[in-house]
């Protein structure tokens, strides 16, 4: 029950990750809906699969590869925003 | 039900991002759409069971291939004048031939014998001469090896014709472009934490292909990757092209795999076979030094030619 909330929960910032992305009008916008995406959705996707997690490494797994995706993200996060400013120069 | 579902949106899925790759107006949609379809596909290669290609594709189909590619498109479309595309009759006679082998291939596919037709069985029962416990492993190192050996003698020719890119006055300089280094930037933080856990996950996922999905093309394009950071983020200049123990790195593989292999004519009755006592230890030999030199090899081909410019 608390798995399928999580994993549906994750499934929704999945979606509207997704759609913020299609529909957002601007670079810095779109990379802050992807982010919730892989932040949110994919910490609540790994939330509802530990209590389902045969043994404690394999728990452990789950919890870097969210760790892994987050430092990804947040790096190439920043390195968009970087080149944002570059090309277009501040933020309004 | 569900099973079958999730297959068909992966199948329809890998058709949807194979026709974004062709109709993608820009060079990098068209390498996104590429991502995409390897993404997909190695979903795909996971629920046939095949977790070796899986990982083969995810790290040198998808993310490898990927970045040589991107590269690639950022310095044609830097260029002063585009590629013309081809013509459109060349066009046609690609998509027909393309669609020829699709065709012929889903033919034969749906009208395999049932069950199909293999050798699957035999490897399996030749398993424990090897001392492996992977037969993906085995068909690689033991009873294919010669294939084996050719595809690491590929790589070193690879990295041959990259290098032979290089204009005469740069040759035996550092490999690619020059990067900007920003000691505090995101970039560099990020290319000295990741290492330290892709270095370790590298060498494991090379060392476990023994007995578990894995091995030295998907460790070593894990420890290619953890190489290139430093060198994109500008912490360190890669090796010169002239620099023995890289051009050693590279061959190391090829080298040792032929050793072995004539070892193997004088010891074991034939080229590239082991002697049964030793067939575990030979292999490990092998698998090490294929690995440094799938890491060395790809590392190169990422980082392209020696040019030494800044990248615009």
């Amino acid at each position: 029950m608390f798995a399928a909330a999580c994993v549906l929960a994750g499934a929704f910032f999945f979606v509207a990750g997704t759609v913020g992305l299609l529909r957002f009008p601007d670079t810095l916008s779109r990379v802050h809906a992807l982010t919730k995406a892989d932040n949110l959705g994919l910490g609540l996707i790994v939330l509802g699969l530990l209590p389902l997690a045969g043994s404690v490494t394999e728990a452990l797994k789950l919890l870097l590869i969210w760790a892994l995706v987050l430092l990804a993200g947040a790096t190439a996060a920043q390195l968009i925003g970087a080149a944002v400013q570059r090309d277009e120069g501040p933020p309004r | 039900v569900s099973d079958s579902l999730f297959d068909l949106v992966l199948a329809l899925g890998l058709f949807g991002a194979g026709a974004a790759t062709l109709a993608a107006r820009s060079l990098f949609g068209a390498v996104l759409g590429f991502v995409s379809t390897g993404m997909i596909a190695t979903l795909a290669w996971v629920r046939l069971d095949a977790p070796d290609v899986a990982l083969t594709e995810a790290a040198i189909g998808a993310a490898g291939t990927a970045v040589i590619i991107l590269y690639v498109a950022s310095r044609v479309s830097a260029g002063t004048a585009p590629p013309a595309p081809p013509p459109a009759a060349l066009r046609a006679l690609a998509a027909l031939f393309s669609a020829a082998v699709a065709g012929l291939l889903a033919f034969a596919l749906l009208h395999l014998p049932e069950p199909a037709p293999g050798l699957a069985a035999a490897v399996l029962t030749e398993l424990p001469p090897t001392g492996l416990g992977n037969p993906v492993t085995a068909v690689l190192m033991a009873h294919r090896a010669l294939d084996t050996l050719l595809e690491s003698a590929v790589l070193v020719f690879a990295v041959f014709a990259i290098w032979s890119m290089a204009p005469d006055r740069r040759w035996g300089r550092a490999p690619g472009p020059a990067f900007a280094s920003e000691a505090n930037g995101p970039l560099a933080f990020l290319a000295r934490a990741l290492p330290p856990l892709g270095i370790v996950a590298g060498i494991y996922i090379a060392w476990v292909g023994a007995d578990a999905p894995g091995g030295k093309f998907q460790g070593g394009a894990i420890l290619a990757a953890m190489w290139v950071l430093p060198w994109i983020a500008g912490l360190v200049a890669p090796p010169l092209i002239s620099d023995r123990p890289l051009r050693l790195a590279i061959a190391a593989g090829p080298l040792v795999f032929l050793a072995v292999g004539l070892a193997g004519m004088v010891f074991a009755g034939g080229f590239l076979a082991y002697p049964p006592a030793l067939a575990k230890p030979l292999i490990l030999l092998i698998e090490t030094a294929m690995t440094v030199s799938v890491a060395a090899a790809l590392a190169c081909m990422i980082a392209g030619p020696p040019e030494r410019r800044p990248l615009a």
